[in-house]
């Protein structure tokens, strides 16, 4: 239990997949000027890394290691490099699955989160959480730890983001920064920040 | 026709560059960049990957369902994408070891994906492949602009070979530090897209407010 909290922390802070991995960079840029717009998607990207990370664990673990397939009677298959067309596979679907039951279900939640759900699919933190998870060699329950607190610490980066942004717009940047140029600044000195939790040893 | 092609070619190095314009693949090109070998290898991995998804896909463009072909985009580009990987993993271990998931994540490399669908999709494949190039190029300077600055002044070497001796193996140059942490990435970035603009100013966005001088009471 205690590895599962210093896991789940370190996640979200030392490890954090936007600030210390640049990973989602490109949605983390491109939809940061809005804070309620940026929660959105924070928490979509966090219901879907808590949804994907535990089900392509367990994809690997039953299906592609090495020796995986011993329930089915093959014993010495090695699927291991279908794994990045599985992990995609499985996210694509996942995505389309969550879409078509908040639709039917949750309608409210459904209109929030609706936009926001098909980029989820192309977005790179999503799938280095799956690729984290493998390289790691994380178990079930650690999994589904790292992809909660990993979609977390996600949220929490572009929702500061966009708080940034919105205070930045009136302020007077030389013109060549203007847009792009100053949002990577900040980001850069966002990263900074975050790395000061480095030196916390859990 | 060459005029085009030519252009095809040329317009993304910096008139529309993916990175410092169009704002695709910034993922991959802040991680990779501490070191340049790495970020060479990167930058040829994804100008393939473009490349050849492009014109898979431009060839197949008239077959595939508009309802189904994300996905379809999706399994074409994995499939290079592991390709790659495995040859990675064969000929060069060390090297994708240092890239770890980065590879992997060439398939959500927006860049590969943009370009699937904003110009395959409707052009024919060589012309494809040619934008596939261009584009791909086009991330690969960025990514070795960025990675000669950041190797250079952080360990002062570049491809691993010593340019500015260090203090510590008594020379006398002191190397940044900070260009070897990931934040330094965003920086080298930022002022490059602020050089780029300064040079061409074509590319400044508008400001979403004015502001104005007041007259002192």
């Amino acid at each position: 239990m205690e590895g599962l909290i210093s896991l789940a922390v370190k996640a979200v802070f030392v490890e954090n997949l936007a600030l210390s991995f640049f990973l989602g960079m490109c949605t983390f840029i491109a939809v940061s000027k809005k804070i309620s717009t940026a929660m959105g998607l924070g928490v979509s990207v966090m219901i879907v890394q808590a949804i994907t990370v535990p089900a392509n664990n367990l994809i690997l673990s039953y299906l592609l290691a090495p020796g995986a397939l011993a329930w089915a009677g093959f014993p010495d298959i090695d699927l291991t490099f279908l794994g990045l067309i599985s992990y995609i596979g499985v996210i694509a679907a996942l995505v389309q699955i969550l879409e078509m039951v908040l639709d039917k279900y949750f309608p409210p939640l459904y209109n929030a989160l609706g936009v926001y759900l098909p980029l989820i699919t192309v977005n790179c933190a999503i799938l280095g959480g799956s690729l984290f998870m493998v390289e790691r060699n994380y178990d079930f329950a650690e999994s589904l730890t790292y992809g909660v607190s990993s979609g977390f610490g996600w949220a929490l980066a572009i929702t500061a983001m966009a708080g940034v942004r919105e205070k930045l717009k009136y302020s007077d940047i030389p013109v060549g920064l203007q847009g792009l140029g100053i949002t990577f600044i900040t980001a850069g000195l966002m990263a900074m920040a975050f790395m000061s939790f480095s030196g916390v040893k859990l | 026709m060459a005029q085009t092609r030519k252009s095809q070619l040329v317009d993304p190095l910096i008139d529309n560059n993916p990175i410092t314009l169009q704002v695709l693949g910034i993922c991959s090109a802040l991680a990779v960049t501490s070191s340049l070998k790495v970020a060479l290898v990167m930058a040829i991995a994804v100008t393939l990957v473009t490349a050849f998804s492009s014109m898979f896909i431009s060839m197949l463009r008239n077959q595939i369902p508009s309802s189904i072909r994300i996905i379809v985009q999706m399994v074409i580009i994995a499939s290079l994408v592991i390709v790659v990987d495995q040859l990675l993993k064969a000929y060069a271990y060390e090297i994708s070891k240092t890239l770890s998931v980065f590879v992997g994540l060439i398939i959500t490399n927006c860049i590969v994906m943009g370009r699937a669908e904003a110009f395959a999709m409707s052009n024919p494949p060589v012309a494809s492949f040619v934008d596939g190039i261009g584009n791909g190029a086009g991330y690969g300077l960025i990514l070795m602009v960025v990675g000669v600055i950041r190797e250079l002044f952080g360990s002062g070497s570049l491809f691993g070979v010593t340019i500015l001796p260090t203090v510590n193996n008594g020379g006398w140059y002191v190397p940044n530090g900070l260009l070897l942490l990931p934040p330094s990435a965003f920086f080298v970035i930022g002022l490059l897209i602020w050089a780029i603009r300064t040079w061409k100013p074509g590319q400044v966005e508008e400001r979403e407010y004015k502001i104005q001088s007041v007259e002192a009471h």
